[in-house]
C-alpha cells in the first residue's frame, strides 16, 4: 500500500512530505524546537535561493550543449589522448542523474568504448560548472580549485585502474 | 529554437526532481541540527584526518541525488564543527561513489566494472580530501 503511494507520487515529493509530517509531530509535540528548526531552515533557503537561480541557468546552458547525440559523437570518434579529453570534459558538462546515462555508456560499451573512458566520464560528473557559484559561495576559490583539479587527475587515474583490473 | 526548448524542458524536469529532494533535506538538516548537540558529533568524527574522511567517504557514499545537495549538506556539517577533511570526502563520494544506483551500473555496465569503479572511486574520495586540506593549509 505505502510502496504503491511512493511509486504514484513519486520518491522525492514521498521524501518531502515525510519530512513535513515530522514537522507537523514536532509542532504538537516540542513547539520550540519547531520554531527553532523553521527559522534556521528559513535561513538556509535564503542563502541558497539565489545560488539556485544561477545553476538553473549553467545548467540550461550546459544541455544546449551536450546532447546524447553529440556525446556519443564526441565519445567515439576521437582516438588516443584526446579521447580522454574528450571523456574529461562530456563528464564535466554532463548534467542530469547519472542513473540516466547508463543506457547510452552501456549501449556505447557494446560498440567497443572503453571501460576506462566510461569510469573517466562517471568520475567527472563530480566536477560540475554549473556548481561554481554555490562551491565558491560556501567554500571558496582555492577549494575549488584544488577539487576540480585533483578530481580531473584522479578520474584519469580511476580509469587506468578500472581498465586495469576489469581487462578491458 | 526546438534545440533550447528541449534544453530548458530537461533543465526544469531536472530541477523539479531536484527541488523537493533539496527542500527536505533543508527542513531535515535543520531538524537535526537543532536536535543533535555539537557534542555528538565529536564523538564520530574524532578529528583524525583519516578516519574522519573514511566516515565521510562512507555517508557520502549511501548517499545520492543531485551535488548541489551534497554542499548544502556540507556547509552545514562545517558549521557544526566537523572537519574539512570528513566534509570533502562526504561531498566527493557523494557523487563518485554510488551504492544505491550500484545495481543499476552493474547491469548496464557489469558487476565487475561496477565493483571495482565504485571501490576505487571511495579511497579516492578519501585521498583527494586529505590532499584537499593538506594544500589549503600550506596556501
Amino acid at each position: 500500500m505505502i510502496k504503491k503511494i511512493i511509486i504514484k507520487i513519486g520518491y522525492n515529493w514521498s521524501f518531502l512530505i515525510l519530512i513535513l509530517f515530522l514537522y507537523l509531530l514536532t509542532l504538537f509535540f516540542n513547539k520550540t524546537l519547531f520554531i527553532r528548526s523553521i527559522l534556521y531552515a528559513k535561513n538556509i533557503f535564503i542563502e541558497v535561493i539565489p545560488i539556485l537561480f544561477i545553476v538553473f541557468i549553467l545548467t540550461f546552458l550546459a544541455n544546449i550543449w551536450l546532447t546524447n547525440k553529440k556525446a556519443t559523437k564526441l565519445l567515439t570518434q576521437k582516438a588516443g589522448p584526446l579521447q580522454y579529453i574528450t571523456a574529461v570534459m562530456l563528464g564535466i558538462l554532463s548534467s542530469g542523474p547519472i542513473y540516466m546515462w547508463y543506457p547510452l555508456l552501456s549501449e556505447l560499451k557494446e560498440k567497443g568504448l572503453k571501460n576506462s573512458l566510461i569510469a573517466i566520464f562517471l568520475y567527472n560528473r563530480a566536477v560540475k560548472i554549473q556548481l561554481i557559484p554555490i562551491i565558491i559561495y560556501y567554500f571558496g576559490l582555492p577549494f575549488l580549485l584544488i577539487t576540480t583539479f585533483s578530481m580531473i587527475i584522479f578520474s584519469l587515474i580511476n580509469g587506468y585502474l578500472v581498465a586495469k583490473f576489469t581487462n578491458n | 529554437m526546438k534545440k533550447y526548448n528541449l534544453a530548458l524542458q530537461n533543465t526544469y524536469n531536472n530541477f523539479k526532481k531536484t527541488l523537493p529532494i533539496l527542500v527536505g533535506i533543508i527542513l531535515f538538516i535543520a531538524i537535526v541540527i537543532n536536535t543533535i548537540p555539537s557534542k555528538f558529533y565529536n564523538k564520530i568524527f574524532i578529528e583524525n584526518n583519516f578516519i574522519d574522511s573514511f566516515i565521510g567517504a562512507s555517508i557520502g557514499s549511501i548517499m545520492a541525488g543531485n551535488p548541489i545537495n551534497s554542499y548544502v549538506i556540507g556547509i552545514e556539517l562545517l558549521k557544526q564543527n566537523i572537519g574539512l577533511t570528513a566534509v570533502t570526502a562526504f561531498i566527493i563520494s557523494w557523487v563518485t561513489v554510488g551504492v544505491v544506483q550500484f545495481p543499476a551500473e552493474a547491469l548496464l555496465l557489469g558487476k565487475k566494472f561496477a565493483l571495482t569503479r565504485n571501490i576505487i572511486s571511495f579511497f579516492f574520495a578519501i585521498i583527494i580530501s586529505i590532499l584537499t586540506v593538506l594544500i589549503l593549509q600550506f596556501l
